[in-house]
Formats: C-alpha cells, structure tokens, sequence
C-alpha cells in the first residue's frame, strides 16, 4: 500500500463510524522501490490529496523525507520538493502492519501490500 | 489496446480467480473503443472494482500512464492476482481487498471500471468471498450491481465516467433508468452477442449541460 492509497481510505462504512479518516498506520514492514520521476505526473497528483493527511502518515512511518507540512502555492517549480513529493507518494510502500480506524479502533491488516478492508455483516452500516 | 501479458499466471490459480473470458475482453474494446473521450477527460484516479485477474485495469493503465490505477476485490486471491499482472506489464496499480469500493472516501475517482457478477441465480448464492462472488448475481443478475449503482454519484468524480458491463438478463434499461434519476446520462459503448448471451457495456456520466 503506498501512502497516496492511505489518503483515500475511509472506514466509515464501520457501524457507528461517522468519518472515519484518516486512519491510523502502523507499519512492520515498509518496502521502498524505485519508480520513474515524473515531475508533471506527480504535480498533477499532489492538489487532489489531503496533504496534511499524507505528511503525517509519512511521518507515522518515519517516511516523511523532510517534506514542509504545508504546500508552497508555487510547488511546481520546487524540483526539491516535486522528488521529496514523488519519493513519499510513490516510492515508500507499506507491506505488512495495519490501519486502524480513528473511532472505533478496529483494526484493518495489510499483507503482502494489500489492505484488508473487509468487514462482517454485523460491521456493516 | 494491447491484451496485458497473463503468462506470469499460473493456471490452477483460475480455480479462485475468474478466468479473463469474453465479456473481460469486451469491456476493454469498450475502452479502446471509447478510448479519444477518456483521453480527452485526461483521467488522474481510475478504479476497477472486482478486478479479478486485473487485466481489465491493467490494460487501461497501459494505455494512460499518467494516471493512478487502483482496484479492489473481496477476494484476496484475486487482489493478489491484479497486483502480479500489473506488475508483470508494468504497471503501478494499488490494490484493495473490499466489498466494491466502500471505503473510499468521496468523489475521488475519475473512470471507474466494473465486469460485476451478472449470471442470474439466488439470491443466497450471492455474498460469497470465493470464486462464486465472481459470477453469482442473484436476483436479475444485479443484486452486487444495484448496490453498485447507489455508490457511484459517492466515489465518482462530477466530472467522471462510470463503465459498467451488463447482460440483456440484467435489464439493462432498468439500470440506465435508475442510473438516469441519480442525474446520470448514458451511452451503450458496445455490444455483443456471445453463445446464448448478450453482453453490453454502458457508460455513464453526468451532462453538465443539463
């Protein structure tokens, strides 16, 4: 699971949750790998997250690489800043460990990258 | 559009994962077919729910390198499976294990993709995490469908385009008309008879012009 996934799941379809985001990472094994920078791709990305979200589930996992907490209005200049953006959004991966909901505390494994977001029939809202 | 390579795919895995067949190749000639509207919406997010053997977002992916592909199954075998066929034709798919795409937080996808479980059956064959969840449909063959359809105006972007693959068993245009009250115009990309079935693929989007 890389973190740009993170900042898009929700446990609120948990029974009683009402946002349920972010959730919590807990990660025991994070895989970093290579991927091509590509300064235009991740500028595209980088306005449609919720970037406090994401800087503090990298800093969760000790993956925050020196990013700001905060965007620069002019980030696309910031070349710095674009592969710091890249390395954290693309390149860190949680591979075990896993999500907790910030209710109700229930637990979500990750195994072999994969979230496991599956919920009982008595879960379900 | 180029068929991903399936070669990393050891056979006996199709005993837990559906197996790409006819309707899997349909759906993406509807792609390919409607391949200068999606380029032109130059898509950032794409979902495949109930990727199965993931060839379907995979071949997408290949085609728009410059968007983020997810997908999510209920069964893990299958997550597992999209994941090694992205990887095998490079490219960067994240994978979800979940029941279609409920715990996504709102209106982020930009194309979402679905080859649901459309064979007609009962109902309690339905609500499976195996390979039966591949196919069984219940009641008219949408009981996955419909709940489907409720999630789309949730997690679609205003902006997005919804690619739903359905058979003439499926009541096609009761999906459009429930689609149609949700504020959803829509087109059928294309279709095809197969053996005793007719398949279709329809896509939906909401006309701003309206």
């Amino acid at each position: 699971m890389k973190l740009i996934t993170h900042n898009m799941l929700t446990s609120k379809c948990l029974k009683g949750v009402i946002t349920g985001y972010p959730l919590a990472i807990t990660a025991t094994v994070v895989k970093v790998s290579e991927v091509e920078y590509n300064p235009e791709f991740i500028s595209r990305i980088i306005p449609k997250l919720d970037w406090e979200v994401l800087w503090k589930a990298a800093d969760s996992i000790g993956h925050n690489e020196g990013l700001p907490q905060t965007i620069d209005p002019k980030f696309e200049d910031n070349e710095e800043f674009l592969r710091k953006a890249h390395k954290v959004l693309l390149e860190v991966e949680v591979e075990e460990g896993y999500l907790t909901c910030p209710e109700s505390g229930r637990q979500f494994p990750i195994t072999k990258g994969i979230p496991n977001m599956l919920l009982t029939e008595a879960e379900v809202q | 559009m180029e068929t991903p390579k399936q070669n990393h795919i050891d056979k006996n895995d199709f005993d837990h994962v559906y197996e790409p067949a006819e309707d899997s190749y349909l759906l993406i000639d509807a792609l390919e077919k409607d391949l200068q509207y999606l380029k032109s919406k130059n898509p950032t997010f794409c979902l495949e729910v109930g990727s199965g053997s993931g060839i379907i977002i995979t071949a997408f992916g290949m085609v728009f390198p410059k968007a983020v592909c997810f997908s999510t199954d209920i069964n893990f075998k299958a997550c597992s499976m999209s994941k090694s066929t992205a990887f095998q034709n490079n490219v960067m798919l994240e994978t979800v294990n979940m029941d279609l795409g409920s715990c996504f937080i709102e209106n982020k996808f930009d194309v979402i993709l679905f080859n649901p479980p459309y064979v007609v059956t009962d109902s309690d064959e339905c609500g499976s995490f195996d390979i039966t969840a591949s196919w069984a449909g219940g009641v008219k063959g949408r009981e996955v469908t419909d709940r489907m359809l409720e999630l789309i105006p949730k997690i679609l972007t205003v902006d997005g385009t919804f690619y739903l693959l359905l058979i003439e068993d499926n009541i096609p245009s009761e999906v459009i008309s429930i689609m149609a009250e949700n504020g959803f115009s829509s087109d059928v990309v294309i279709k095809r008879r197969v053996r005793n079935e007719f398949q279709l693929v329809v896509k939906f989007f909401q006309d701003k012009t309206n």
